[in-house]
């Protein structure tokens, strides 16, 4: 029933990408989301568009996974491209009844819908090719500055693993709850909205219930191990970088180059 | 008046690399008024079985029928369906939300759309028959133990008044006497209401006492459909797929070893005592 998330799933494989230090992809993911975001021509979309096919290619990744993560965007996508194609004004293109459809508004449509897909397809390389430990553990080290400032980095580091590793958890427990409950005669489907939320009541109480006695046994595991926080605390496998990643992050920095090249020139 | 399963098939995730063949070419017949024990090693297919009497997964292949109709048809009413085959889950106190006993009991058959007087009279009656004092009827599910709660889940299906009533391991995490205490009422239940009663479990131990037809599943096929002492009589294959047979089992083994001519169907403590006592005074 609710299987269909992608959000933190990995999927195990032997791969260039799989083996680059969480930083890099990190890096690169921010790298790409922002080069979307520099291009305004479609030479420059071409270009994100090689390097994400190039990325999804060496990463052996069945591109019907990145897919996947689409299905939960397309009423986001269809919106931003209905409102960027009717109230974009400029020179009108096709009209009918109270719509125009600009030129200005066409292209900028479907800019946005490149962007969106490219962006969620992007980071779904990532969170596909990284073990959640491994992305928090990356997100970790590159805020560390920010120790600096007073902010708990290794704590909100450790918060997000935890989210992550509970995401799976909690649908199958919602899975669960809600054949518990249509087994005991609950109609999750029919009624109009006030009754919809209404039925939804036997399934999230206990939800809530089991994720907070969930976060009790964690917190107890966590104390009996003598888990304290990240003050003097040490990694069995710290992120090290290798050569790989220094010649991933020269591929990066060169397809920055090019995106902005082809920007100014083209 | 009886579930059929024809060549019941289920996969999970069909369409990935991922995909388990849950249960593989599954044929049973469930009688009326049985007390069967439906046993199995962890993974093996018996809680996705269950799930299927009462049409919660829909098989991939085969067809299941209740009295006579399939459960399949696109117009078969499965609320219906679901009041009469009553399923309770492992661990069922985790889906108690009301705010006291009494209504999440209530919760059931309201779902039914029965009047209010016929909804409280089988929550009540329901109550009472999982052995429930009145004392806890008003208080919060949250606060009771662990046997309490479950009891109260329990309760919560039987207020449907259902004709087969499944437990997926209603004993799981309960001390040996909320264990022993679960049981005897079930066991109840069933010689009272004459319903039908299946009684999923991976402890030999536990069903032996109570059941007249063991059904063992493993890696998603039925491999033993039998009476407790034809089933037990396998006791070396049966440990080979993770299971064991009752102590009784091995201790009449042991005896029949040293010459005694001891009847080895015997499965409870007490058959044991009056076997052993026959053949020596004989």
């Amino acid at each position: 029933m609710l299987r269909d998330i992608t959000l933190g799933q990995y999927y195990q494989a032997e791969s260039v990408i799989h083996k680059l230090d969480p930083r890099v992809k990190l890096i690169a993911t921010i790298t790409f989301i922002i080069s979307l975001f520099i291009v305004d021509n479609i030479a420059g979309y071409l270009i994100a568009a090689i390097f994400l096919v190039c990325v999804i290619r060496l990463s052996r990744v069945p591109f019907r996974f990145m897919i996947r993560g689409m299905r939960t965007i397309v009423f986001l996508l269809l919106i931003t491209v209905v409102f960027n194609l009717f109230l974009t004004p400029g020179e009108p293109l096709v009209s009918f009844w109270k719509l125009t459809i600009t030129k200005e508004g066409l292209r900028s449509a479907s800019f946005m819908a490149v962007r969106l897909v490219f962006l969620i397809i992007g980071s779904s390389v990532m969170t596909l090719t990284t073990t959640p430990n491994n992305l928090t553990d990356g997100m970790e080290k590159l805020m560390n500055p920010l120790k600096f400032f007073k902010v708990p980095v290794h704590e909100v580091a450790m918060m997000m693993a935890i989210a992550l590793r509970f995401i799976p958890v909690l649908l199958e427990e919602t899975d669960k709850i809600m054949k518990a409950q249509i087994a005991r005669g609950a109609d999750f489907e029919s009624g109009n909205l006030i009754k919809k939320a209404k039925s939804l009541v036997p399934l999230l109480v206990p939800l809530f219930i089991s994720a907070f006695r969930r976060a009790n046994d964690l917190a107890m595991a966590m104390e009996a191990r003598c888990y304290r926080g990240g003050e003097h605390r040490t990694k069995m496998k710290p992120l090290q970088y290798k050569r790989r990643d220094a010649e991933a992050y020269f591929v990066l920095v060169c397809y920055l180059a090019v995106c902005i090249g082809a920007n100014v020139y083209l | 008046m009886a579930l059929i399963l024809d060549h019941v098939d289920y996969v999970y995730g069909g369409d990935t690399e991922l995909a388990v063949h849950a249960l593989k070419d599954v044929n049973l017949v469930i009688p009326d008024g049985q007390f069967i024990g439906l046993i199995g090693h962890t993974g093996s297919g018996k809680s996705t079985l269950v799930q299927h009497l009462n049409g919660l997964i829909k098989p991939t292949g085969g067809a299941i029928y209740f009295n006579g109709e399939d459960i399949q048809d696109a117009d078969y009413d499965k609320k219906k369906l679901r009041s009469k085959v009553g399923l309770v889950f492992q661990y069922p106190e985790h889906q108690l939300f009301e705010i006291d006993v009494f209504s999440d009991v209530c919760f059931g058959p309201k779902n039914l759309g029965l009047p209010r007087k016929e909804v409280e009279l089988r929550a009540y009656a329901a109550l009472k028959q999982v052995g429930l004092e009145d004392a806890f009827f008003y208080q919060s599910p949250f606060d009771l133990s662990g046997g309490q709660k479950r009891r109260v889940a329990i309760a919560g299906v039987l207020a449907m008044k259902p004709d087969v009533l499944i437990l997926d391991e209603p004993t799981a995490g309960l001390d040996p006497k909320g264990r022993d205490e679960i049981l005897d009422q079930i066991a109840n239940l069933h010689k009272e209401m004459g319903i039908t009663v299946i009684l999923v479990s991976h402890s030999m131990e536990d069903v032996a006492r109570y059941v007249e037809r063991i059904i063992v599943m493993n890696r998603g096929s039925v491999l033993y459909d039998n009476v407790p002492g034809e089933v037990f009589k396998h006791y070396r294959e049966l440990e080979q797929v993770g299971l064991a047979a009752p102590q009784v089992t091995y201790i009449m083994q042991a005896l029949r070893k040293k010459g005694l001519p001891v009847n080895m169907e015997v499965t409870t403590i007490p058959e044991a005592r009056d076997e052993i006592l026959r053949v020596i005074r004989a």
